[in-house]
């Protein structure tokens, strides 16, 4: 037991390859970029909508599709079912998701400058985490736009979830939602740090204590 | 009918401008022919009159005294606003049609004239004597750089030339009998002039034309306008049938002449002259128009005939009847009828181009609306009051007009401002009020006025007139006027 508990420690404490390490620097880059693009798609086309209403998610804001014009739309339909307004202001997301996201970024070049696999692996869990929380937090304000309805609404409709991946029939609307680059990029930092751990962990075999300047393999 | 000219804005499919009375003209026919740079529209006389307006003449001094006029109205080529050109005074015919030259015949305008027997009277005798009328072939350019060089007397208030005092402006093309239209072909090099009591189309050709005028090629003059040898200057008497009004064009050589009498087209070739095929229409068609039958490169493929009579191709409506147009498809060796659609009476004129060329705006945008009493937020809308003038700034928008009521008192001049804040395509909204003879239809992110003084004491609903959504029947107001309600 005590041996297992000494190879992990000896395990963690193993200084990064150059390949991790620049795995690691991608990664920052492309948590980074996760903030230009759009996270999430909402399309919804009805027989009055043939071209659909757009609703891109970003990490910081609302982009409706026809230059705006479409979360309008979708605010105007939703009046009628008593639906707050879409407002950036509730998205709490777009508060902290930048800032964490440039949070992580950090880390991982600390990580990739210290260069250790114990911070490799703390970043790749923090990196997860963080992941699968703004996931749940989107879906909860969804939940929540779904579910505080107005009592005085014209059109009364059962509260409901709105869809967050693939397609749903609400009223008149097929709905599509799905994640977009944004999210493709959060995917890959996930298995740009899942590479570096492997690399990290396959150099079992080489002696403990080499020196950080090795050429990279 | 009183010398006016619009112009529509396919932006908006909106009219900017009305130009006119335009004065001297009398009975506008020959409208609105364009220069192919849209440098004129043209107007023309189609009842000669004593001029200035206002000259009270015995109709036995038609021929001598009074007067037709061609008109070439300005188009700024940036700002589409027109003012009037030029005027050329002309003898006592009446002016039918025009169409400008294009390509080699670029510069010049041509216009068919009836009645140059200058009878009166009962025309449809009196004015169909002669075997020939004219078109009058009008260098615009000349008249342009005369009008500049500020030539001209001065009639009704404005410059007028007299192709006396400008030689080289105007001259005369016999053509038979009393034609309609006149158009030029695509290469511009043939001008085709329909007598309609004639039977037969001419083709004269601009080559000859120019040689003619070059060598005085003469037969005699109208007020001192020369009259061309016909025999100089044509290159075919086509006989197409009985009644040919107008031709249209394909992009094969090919010409399309309407037939009003014997209530058909005729497809014929230019150069060989040869009518190869004939389609009846439903009833004695008028007008004709290909697709950019007009331009220097028309499209073929489709024609549509306006056709004055249409009996028997709709369900009875009663003696009111409906015209017919016809869509034939012309893009293979015979012409064959597609499509009836039935129209107003009376279909005078049309134009068909490519739908890829228009680029029309769906709703007006927010930032381009300037109005002063255009508001957007629902809570800038409201009443104010100076002495007895009240403002009302007011939103529509699916599916309230806000305010949802207001009081005025009896006597004030009430304006109210009506702004659709709607950015979507389709969502217009209307106001009419009640017992106040108002209705408005505003378009998105559109602001328009009413005014009204309320004279009418009681309480008047206002509502959306123009269905906008699943509750626009809930789309509704009070005006309360009232002396002592607030």
């Amino acid at each position: 037991m005590a041996s297992v508990l000494e190879k992990e420690q000896q395990l963690l404490d193993r200084p990064l390859g150059w390949n991790p390490r620049g795995l690691l620097a991608a990664a920052a880059l492309v948590a980074l970029l996760a903030n230009f693009l759009p996270l999430w798609n909402l399309t919804m086309f009805a027989p009055q909508y043939p071209d659909g209403l757009r609703l891109d998610i970003y990490t910081f804001r609302l982009e409706g599709g026809n230059h705006g014009q479409d979360v309008k739309e979708i605010n105007l339909l939703n009046h009628y079912i008593g639906m707050k307004d879409l407002a950036e202001e509730d998205f709490t997301q777009f508060r902290w998701l930048p800032f964490a996201l440039g949070v992580l970024a950090l880390l991982f070049l600390r990580a990739a400058v210290h260069g250790r696999v114990s911070q490799l692996l703390d970043v790749s869990v923090l990196f997860t985490y963080f992941g699968l929380f703004s996931l749940w937090s989107f879906g909860y304000t969804l939940y929540r736009y779904g579910h505080d309805l107005s009592p005085h609404a014209a059109v009364k409709v059962p509260p409901f979830m709105p869809p967050i991946f693939g397609h749903a029939k609400l009223a008149n609307f097929d709905v599509y939602s799905f994640p977009k680059l944004g999210t493709y990029a959060m995917m890959l930092v996930v298995v740009l740090l899942a590479v570096a751990m492997v690399l990290a962990v396959r150099r079992r075999s080489a002696p403990v204590g080499i020196p950080v300047a090795e050429p990279a393999r | 009918m009183n010398g006016r000219i619009a112009r529509i804005d396919l932006r908006d499919f909106k009219t900017k401008q009305i130009l006119g009375p335009i004065p001297n003209v009398s009975g506008n026919h020959s409208s609105s022919f364009v220069t192919p740079n849209t440098e004129y529209a043209v107007m023309g006389t189609r009842f000669s009159i004593p001029l200035p307006k206002g000259t009270a003449l015995p109709v036995e001094k038609y021929a001598s005294d009074y007067k037709g006029i061609l008109a070439g109205i300005k188009i700024d080529p940036k700002s589409g606003e027109m003012s009037l050109g030029w005027e050329i005074l002309m003898p006592p015919f009446d002016y039918d049609l025009g169409d400008a030259g294009k390509k080699v015949s670029d510069g010049w305008m041509f216009f068919t004239s009836y009645n140059t027997e200058r009878a009166t009277g009962k025309l449809e005798v009196t004015a169909s004597q002669r075997d020939r009328d004219y078109i009058a072939a009008i260098d615009w350019r000349l008249a342009e750089k005369a009008n500049a060089e500020g030539k001209g007397k001065v009639i009704g208030g404005v410059k007028v030339l007299d192709p006396r005092e400008v030689p080289g402006m105007v001259f005369l093309i016999p053509c038979g009998k009393s034609p309609h239209g006149v158009d030029v072909s695509p290469d511009g090099k043939y001008i085709v002039g329909s007598g309609k009591l004639a039977g037969i189309t001419t083709v004269f050709n601009f080559e000859k034309i120019q040689t003619a005028i070059r060598n005085k090629d003469f037969t005699g003059d109208e007020d001192g306008i020369p009259v061309l040898k016909y025999e100089s200057i044509k290159d075919a008497e086509v006989a197409v049938g009985l009644g040919p009004l107008h031709t249209q064009f394909g992009p094969d050589g090919y010409a399309y002449t309407s037939l009003f009498v014997d209530s058909a087209i005729a497809k014929w070739k230019l150069g060989t002259w040869e009518v190869v095929d004939k389609t009846p229409m439903s009833y004695s068609i008028g007008h004709l128009a290909a697709a950019e039958g007009d331009t220097v490169e028309p499209q073929g493929r489709f024609l549509v005939g306006l056709n004055k009579l249409s009996h028997g191709r709709h369900l009875s409506v009663g003696p009111s009847q409906p015209e017919s147009s016809q869509l034939v498809d012309i893009s293979g060796e015979k012409m064959k009828l597609l499509y009836d659609a039935f129209t107003e009476p009376e279909p005078h004129y049309a134009q068909i181009i490519r739908a890829s060329k228009l680029h029309p705006i769906e709703v007006y945008p927010k930032e381009e609306n300037h109005h002063p009493l255009a508001v957007w937020d629902l809570k800038d809308t409201g009443v104010t009051r100076q002495g007895n003038k009240v403002t009302v700034k007011a939103i529509l928008t699916r599916s309230t007009i806000t305010p949802t009521n207001f009081t005025v008192k009896p006597g004030d001049i009430v304006t109210v401002a009506l702004t659709n804040i709607e950015q979507t395509t389709d969502e217009l909204h209307g106001f009419g009020l009640l017992d106040y003879n108002i209705n408005v239809v505003v378009d998105p992110g559109e602001t328009k006025t009413v005014t009204f003084k309320a004279d009418k004491q009681g309480v008047f609903p206002y509502y959306c007139t123009n269905f906008c959504s699943a509750l626009h029947q809930e789309m509704q107001g009070y005006l309360v006027v009232s002396p002592t309600v607030n």
